[in-house]
């Protein structure tokens, strides 16, 4: 009877432990699955980098293929900021202001060097990255990014849904407080460290060429392979 | 039909007389220099008069002299150089202004009575370099927010800034209200 007790409320709602029964981690997982193969993006896209993802989003390489086919510039419906070229100090309040709109589970991949870093400005005017600003889920470094990096960040995304995990903390800021705070509300994702597209892709000797670690040396012409510090 | 600059540039002579500081030329184009007092005057008769119909003005833009190698510092009277650009459409010519001002008073009359183009040329060169134009109907920052401190294309203002782009204060839609 105890036995049964317990399995009944195992299976159903969550037990003792805290973990989810069987039918919720389900359902959670049913969920998690619906809202990666549904990412509906906000692309705030101001400057180079928006032009590589107008690409993406075009016919050749398609992003709506991985369900992120609603692209609107609407914050209120949209699931997954891309932020996509320059942010300067005059459009950072309005970046704030869009992300904070946005509703709860959402992601942000920032996307090409200036998003991530400042980029190649290192002036007056620029963000040295928004990630000082908005939590980060995933960066894409290139300037600009090819199609290709802003697709595997999207399914980065994807497989963080899937685990149900998301970025929602801010860098240290105790050098350089801020009077205001970006809301960041809890839901019930686990905490995640952000990532890094390409990093799969560097290789420990960085003088090899690429295809050749790949697929190694073609057989033809394995005595005209220019390596450096070879002759 | 083109425009003749040497019979131009004798008729400025003699109606201006020694408001024209000098006239050069480099590689096919015109430069004309002015005391900063009689641009107002300059600017109307480059406008209406028959052998200088110059109806646009491309831009409005400043240099700033302060560290320049000694060749270029030298035809720089004052620190800073305002630019004027000049199209003739019916003549099919340009023509460059200068005037130079010096740090203080950092003030020029304002073209923008004379050509409605001056207006946000002027605001660009008064955010970035501080240069004050008198009779401006709008002169306020066009680049930088409106409550920057500094003016960041002057040769004395460093490229990092002084801490602004850490932070920076909060987006307010009552402030908005007024763009």
């Amino acid at each position: 009877m105890a036995d049964t007790t317990e399995m009944g409320t195992g299976v159903i709602g969550s037990d003792k432990s805290g973990d989810g029964g069987f039918i919720t981690t389900t359902i959670n997982s049913l969920i998690n699955w619906g809202r990666s193969n549904s990412l509906w993006p906000m692309p705030f896209g101001t400057a180079c980098c928006a032009i590589e993802m107008m690409a993406t989003l075009s016919s050749r390489y398609d992003l709506s293929r991985f369900g992120a086919e609603v692209i609107r510039f609407s914050p209120r419906q949209s699931d997954l900021m891309i932020v996509s070229g320059r942010i300067s100090i005059k459009m950072m309040p309005v970046l704030i202001e869009i992300y904070n709109q946005m509703p709860e589970p959402k992601w942000c991949i920032s996307m090409g060097a200036c998003a991530s870093t400042g980029g190649v400005f290192d002036t007056y005017t620029l963000i040295q990255g928004v990630d000082q600003f908005i939590p980060v889920d995933v960066y894409i470094p290139g300037c600009p990014p090819r199609p290709e990096g802003l697709i595997d960040a999207v399914m980065l995304i994807q497989q963080k849904i899937k685990r149900n995990e998301r970025n929602y903390k801010l860098y240290d800021r105790t050098k350089h407080p801020l009077d205001f705070q970006p809301v960041s509300l809890v839901s019930n994702s686990t905490q995640a460290a952000p990532e890094l597209t390409g990093t799969r892709h560097s290789l420990p000797d960085k003088d090899t060429p690429l295809q050749e670690a790949l697929f190694g040396l073609p057989e033809r012409d394995v005595k005209h392979v220019a390596r450096i510090g070879n002759a | 039909m083109s425009l003749d600059f040497s019979k131009l540039f004798t008729t400025l002579q003699t109606r201006f007389g020694d408001a024209i500081l000098s006239t050069s030329e480099f590689r096919s184009q015109q430069v004309l220099r002015v005391k900063r007092e009689s641009i107002l005057a300059v600017m109307t008769f480059l406008r209406d008069d028959a052998s200088a119909k110059f109806e646009m003005l491309t831009d409005v833009t400043c240099v700033d002299g302060l560290r320049l190698p000694t060749d270029m510092q030298k035809e720089f009277t004052e620190r800073f150089a305002v630019v004027y650009q000049l199209t003739s459409i019916s003549q099919n010519a340009r023509l460059r202004v200068k005037a130079y001002v010096s740090e203080d008073p950092c003030e020029i009359d304002s073209v923008s009575g004379v050509w409605d183009s001056a207006n946000w040329g002027e605001r660009e060169a008064y955010d970035l370099f501080g240069v004050v134009f008198k009779g401006h109907p709008d002169l306020k920052r066009i680049l930088m927010p409106d409550n920057y401190e500094g003016h960041p294309l002057r040769k004395d203002y460093p490229l990092k800034g002084r801490g602004e782009r850490d932070n920076f204060p909060k987006f307010n839609y009552a402030q908005a209200q007024g763009f």
